[in-house]
C-alpha cells in the first residue's frame, strides 16, 4: 500500500519502501491460497493437495525471513518516519501473522490426512462454511492492505465475529455427535482442530486488519477479545 | 495557514508567543506564529532552509533588534512579561535567554575568562572565590569540566570544536539563564561531540527550558519533548515530538518528516 501522494526525494528509498510492501502482498496471495487449498484438501479428500500446502508452507516461511531482514535494513539504513515507520512496522507485523497462518494451513493439511482414513464426515459441510468466510475475510484483509482500504479492514473486523458464532455452534453439533456415537470421537476431534485452525485464522486476519487500521491513521486498534474467546463460553 | 496544534496541555508555558511576525523591509520571514513552550523541557523547531525557525528563535531574546530592516510584530512573552516592551533591557533579557550558535564562537581569551565573562559584567559574583564557583560549576554542568580542569588559562579556542562547543554552553549557564536557545548547536561537530552535546541538552532539560533548532530530524526525535515544524515563513504543526515524528496530521509535516518535499 502507498498512502503517499509525493514520491521520496531519495529515489531508493521510496523503491524499498514499496518493494516492502509488495512482499507483503505477494505472501499474503500465497498464504490465502494455501488456506484455500487445505479447506479443498479436507472437502475432497484430497491428500496429494494436503502434501503440497505442507510443501509450500515453507516458502512462506522463507518469505517471513526475507522481510524480516528487509525491515531491520530499512530500520538500520533509512530510519523510517511517519507512515514510513507505520508502514514498516506494519509490514514486520502482518508478515509474522501470515507465517502464523501458513503454519495452521499446515496443520489442517496435516488433520486432512488423518481424516481420511475414516469415513467422510457427517459435519463436513458446515466446516466448509466457516472455511469460506474466513478465506472470504482473508481476501477482504488482503485487499484492505493493498488498497489501504479503512472500510475493507474494518468489515473484516466484524467478519470475525461471525466466524467465532459459527466456531461456537459446530462445537456443540461436534459434541452431539461425539457423545451419541463413540465412533465419531477420533473424526470428530479432527474435525473439531480443522474448525479451531480456521477460528485462529480469523483471529490473525483480524490482527492484520487492525495493522492495516495503524497504517492508514496512525492510531492504535484496541479490541478486547479475551471477551469474545470462543473457548471460554464452550 | 492555520496552524495544527496536538491537543496537548501545556500547563507551564515559559516563552509564548502569539501572532508573532518578522519582517525584514519589504519581504515577510514569518507570520501569525502563536506557541506555548514548556519550561524544563526541549522544545524542537524543525523546517527547511528558509522557513523562518532560525527567525522565530531570534525572537525570544531580541536579536532581531540587532538587524536594522528587521521588524518583529505581535507578542513574544516570558513567564507572561513582555519582552519586547521599553522597559525590558535587551541586554538583562539576554542573560535570561541565553544563546549557542551553529559554530561554537568562544571569545579569544582564556577558557576561565570565556565562563567568567558574562558573571563579571553583570556582577553576579561578589570575589574571587565565588567566580571561580561559578565557573567550575558551570563547566561541570557543561560537561567540560573534567577535561579542562588543569588548563582553565589556556585559550578557548584551543579546544576542540565539541569541546568549544560546551565551553560556549558552559558561557550560557554562568549568567544562570531561564531559557536557553541552540540554533543548529552541532552542524559543525562530529557524531562523538554530537551525542555528547545531546547527553548534555538531555541533562540541561531538568533546569532549563530549552528551544532548539536543527536541521536534523533524527536530532529532533532525539533530544526534544516538543516539536515545531515551519515552511515557508508559517507554524505548520506543533504537538509532542512522539506524535509528530509518528502521526503527523498535516500533510506538509509528513512530507518534510518522510523526505518527500518536492
Amino acid at each position: 500500500m502507498n498512502t503517499n501522494t509525493q514520491t521520496h526525494t531519495v529515489k531508493s528509498f521510496g523503491e524499498e519502501l514499496d518493494r516492502l510492501s509488495d512482499d507483503v502482498a505477494r505472501m499474503g496471495g500465497l498464504v490465502e491460497t494455501l488456506v484455500s487449498d487445505c479447506l479443498q484438501a479436507v472437502m475432497r479428500r484430497d491428500g496429494e493437495l494436503a502434501d503440497s500446502v505442507i510443501e509450500r508452507d515453507r516458502q512462506v516461511d522463507q518469505m517471513e525471513r526475507d522481510i524480516e531482514k528487509r525491515v531491520i535494513r530499512l530500520f538500520a539504513l533509512r530510519q523510517p518516519m511517519a507512515t514510513d515507520l507505520r508502514m514498516t512496522i506494519a509490514a514486520y507485523r502482518i508478515s509474522h501473522e501470515l507465517e502464523r497462518v501458513g503454519d495452521l494451513a499446515k496443520n489442517i493439511a496435516r488433520r486432512c490426512r488423518v481424516l481420511n482414513e475414516s469415513e467422510p464426515h457427517e459435519m463436513t459441510r458446515s466446516v466448509e462454511r466457516m472455511g469460506r468466510l474466513v478465506i472470504s475475510q482473508m481476501h477482504e484483509v488482503l485487499n484492505a492492505f493493498s488498497a489501504g482500504s479503512l472500510d475493507d479492514a474494518h468489515s473484516a473486523m466484524k467478519t470475525d465475529d461471525e466466524i467465532d458464532e459459527i466456531y461456537n455452534s459446530l462445537f456443540r453439533e461436534l459434541l452431539t455427535y461425539m457423545m451419541e456415537d463413540a465412533r465419531t470421537i477420533s473424526p470428530s476431534t479432527q474435525m473439531l482442530f480443522v474448525a479451531k485452525n480456521l477460528e485462529r485464522i480469523g483471529d490473525h486476519n483480524t490482527n492484520i486488519a487492525e495493522m492495516v487500521h495503524y497504517v492508514l491513521t496512525g492510531e492504535d486498534w484496541r479490541r478486547d477479545r479475551s471477551m469474545s474467546d470462543p473457548d471460554r463460553e464452550s | 495557514m492555520s496552524t495544527v496544534y496536538h491537543d496537548t496541555k501545556i500547563e507551564n508555558a515559559k516563552v509564548e508567543l502569539d501572532n508573532v511576525g518578522v519582517t525584514y523591509g519589504s519581504k515577510t520571514a514569518v507570520s501569525g506564529v502563536a506557541l506555548r513552550i514548556p519550561d524544563r523541557s526541549v522544545t524542537a523547531f524543525i523546517g527547511p532552509s528558509g522557513c523562518g525557525k532560525s527567525t522565530v528563535l531570534r525572537t525570544i531574546n531580541r536579536m532581531n533588534d540587532t538587524i536594522d530592516i528587521a521588524r518583529v510584530s505581535g507578542s513574544v512573552k516570558i513567564d507572561g512579561e513582555e519582552i519586547n516592551s521599553k522597559s525590558v533591557d535587551p541586554v538583562v533579557l539576554r542573560a535570561r535567554v541565553g544563546m549557542v550558535f551553529q559554530k561554537p564562537n568562544p571569545f579569544p581569551k582564556s577558557i576561565y575568562d570565556n565562563v567568567a565573562y558574562g558573571p563579571r559584567i553583570h556582577g553576579l559574583a561578589s570575589g574571587k572565590a565565588e567566580l571561580d564557583a561559578i565557573v567550575e560549576t558551570s563547566l561541570k554542568k557543561a560537561g567540560l569540566w573534567n577535561e579542562v580542569a588543569d588548563r582553565l588559562d589556556q585559550p578557548g579556542t584551543s579546544l576542540s570544536g565539541g569541546q568549544q562547543q560546551r565551553l560556549v554552553i558552559a558561557r550560557a549557564i554562568a549568567v544562570s539563564p531561564e531559557v536557553i536557545l541552540m540554533d543548529e548547536p552541532c552542524s559543525a561537530l562530529d557524531p562523538i561531540a554530537t551525542a555528547k552535546i545531546e547527553e548534555l541538552i538531555d541533562e540541561l532539560r531538568e533546569n532549563y527550558c530549552i528551544i532548539i533548532v536543527t536541521h536534523s530530524m533524527a536530532q529532533a526525535a532525539r533530544v526534544s519533548q516538543m516539536t515545531a515544524f515551519f515552511h515557508l515563513g508559517d507554524l505548520v504543526e506543533y504537538g509532542p515530538t512522539e506524535a509528530i515524528f509518528t502521526n503527523p496530521r498535516d500533510q506538509r509535516t509528513q512530507d518534510y518528516i518522510t523526505g518527500r518535499f518536492g
